[in-house]
């Protein structure tokens, strides 16, 4: 690692740490002025003034997940395709058309990874 | 200048910044929104109520900060952080001139990408930890939403990445000096102003927030200063998107006319071009309706990322034939 890497880690850091103090800050704040009164009432979850039935943390649609591990699938190939778009230039010119066939074949396969889901109802949201 | 002055100053420096832009563009939004609908808008503090955001700030500080009894609070506390804080740490890649950044990342596409993915963090966890039904639903719907444009978002990327051969985004605007991006990828353009709609929960990819059937959503259960960094959060993204179309297609600093180069300051175009994507998302929010759930992951799985591939395909091709 050069040393501009480690620099480029001290101003994301420090981003962070000045983005997390802001909220501390306000939220310090915002407890010195703020009345605090809590009841039952007011730490009833709001359901529109219903009184609530049942509880939400139940299983709920799978379909929620399989979405997640596509995206998971696919992100990753892409942010594979970045280094090959970066570097493009300089393969066209020194590897001529077959950099080209290199990335059809890539992204081709990437396509057919979209084509099984789809033919398999996975893509379908009801 | 010496490296910790640098980095001090950077920080004085886009800190305010950020803050003001987001406090305008509140304003702003609901001065454009009530002159779309015919009414009149915040009008009451200050010249056209350019004041009105400062008291709503006050008021929020003032509110009291009501954590419901059977929530996880620790999750409930951690949320609100994770929407706020990507949102300011992309402001350290973001450059608005030539020599004008605070910090000229090599890989500054991935840096605001992997920043931004943290917000679906954020809200997932927000709507689950608040024990309510319609945060969670609002939570889930909204991190499906925002994963399932991501893929589009980085392939719409990829156009200007392809033509410009850099991750720098001061590289990406030197190499639109001549001809602007939105010229020679249109498409990856149009793609990527969609896709920025759904990633920042707008209308009308905003059924993560639709108030008449989610309630408000995965902040129902949040009041006061931890509701506020919610919708700083949101705002702020909508300015890091804005600008950064204006980087990867707009041309940045670069003037549209060549003739006046020199005579504007390089700045100035891109505040302009920002505002004008910042005008056009509100303009899209006062006039589309509403789309439904199963029509929008259709959209970005069946429609955008095939379109997106073989955009890739054809601009490949393109390239080998100019290279070669």
């Amino acid at each position: 690692m050069q040393s501009w890497h480690y620099a480029d880690l001290v101003y994301m850091y420090t981003y962070i740490a000045v983005g997390i103090a802001f909220i501390a800050v306000a939220l310090g704040l915002s407890r010195l002025v703020a009345p605090h009164h809590p009841s039952k009432v007011k730490n009833e979850p709001y359901e529109c003034g219903e009184v609530i039935t049942g509880q939400p943390w139940i299983q709920f649609n799978v379909r929620y997940y399989v979405f997640a591990l596509l995206f998971l699938i696919f992100e990753v190939e892409t942010v594979f395709l970045y280094p090959l778009a970066v570097a493009y230039k300089t393969l066209v010119k020194t590897m001529g058309i077959s950099a080209f066939i290199e990335m059809g074949i890539f992204v081709v396969v990437l396509g057919l990874g979209l084509v099984y889901p789809w033919r398999k109802g996975i893509l379908k949201w009801v | 200048m010496s490296p910790l002055v640098r980095l001090l100053v950077s920080l004085a420096i886009s800190f305010p910044l950020l803050l003001l832009n987001v406090v305008f563009i509140i304003w702003f939004e609901r001065k454009t929104l009530a002159d779309i609908y015919g009414g009149i808008g915040p009008k009451h503090h200050g010249p056209f109520g350019l004041f009105q955001l400062a008291f709503d700030g006050m008021k929020l500080i003032a509110k009291e900060d009501v954590i419901p009894a059977k929530a996880d609070k620790m999750l409930f506390i951690i949320a609100p952080f994770l929407v706020f804080v990507p949102a300011f740490m992309t402001f350290a890649a973001i450059p608005v001139y030539n020599n004008i950044y605070a910090r000229n990342f090599d890989i500054g596409i991935f840096y605001i990408f992997g920043a931004t993915t943290l917000i679906p963090v954020g809200i997932i966890l927000a709507g689950w930890a608040s024990f309510n039904k319609y945060s969670l639903l609002g939570g889930l719907r909204s991190a499906a939403q925002q994963i399932s444009y991501e893929v589009p978002l980085l392939m719409a990327t990829l156009g200007a990445v392809m033509l410009s051969g850099s991750l720098s985004l001061v590289e990406i605007v030197k190499a639109q000096s001549k001809v602007w991006f939105i010229v020679l990828q249109p498409f990856a353009f149009i793609f990527f102003f969609i896709v920025m709609l759904a990633e920042l929960n707008r209308a009308p990819f905003d059924m993560p927030q639709a108030e008449s059937e989610l309630v408000a959503g995965y902040n129902v259960e949040y009041t006061g200063m931890r509701f506020a960094f919610f919708m700083f959060g949101e705002y702020a993204m909508l300015l890091v998107m804005s600008a950064l179309v204006t980087i990867l297609f707009l041309g940045g600093w670069n003037s549209p006319i060549p003739a006046l180069n020199g005579l504007v300051p390089g700045i100035t175009w891109f505040v302009l071009k920002t505002y004008l994507i910042v005008f056009i998302i509100i303009w899209i929010r006062g006039t589309f309706p509403r789309l439904r759930v199963d029509q929008l992951m259709h959209f970005s799985w069946k429609v955008l990322l095939p379109l997106n591939l073989a955009n890739l395909l054809i601009t490949s091709a393109i390239l080998t034939v100019v290279y070669l």
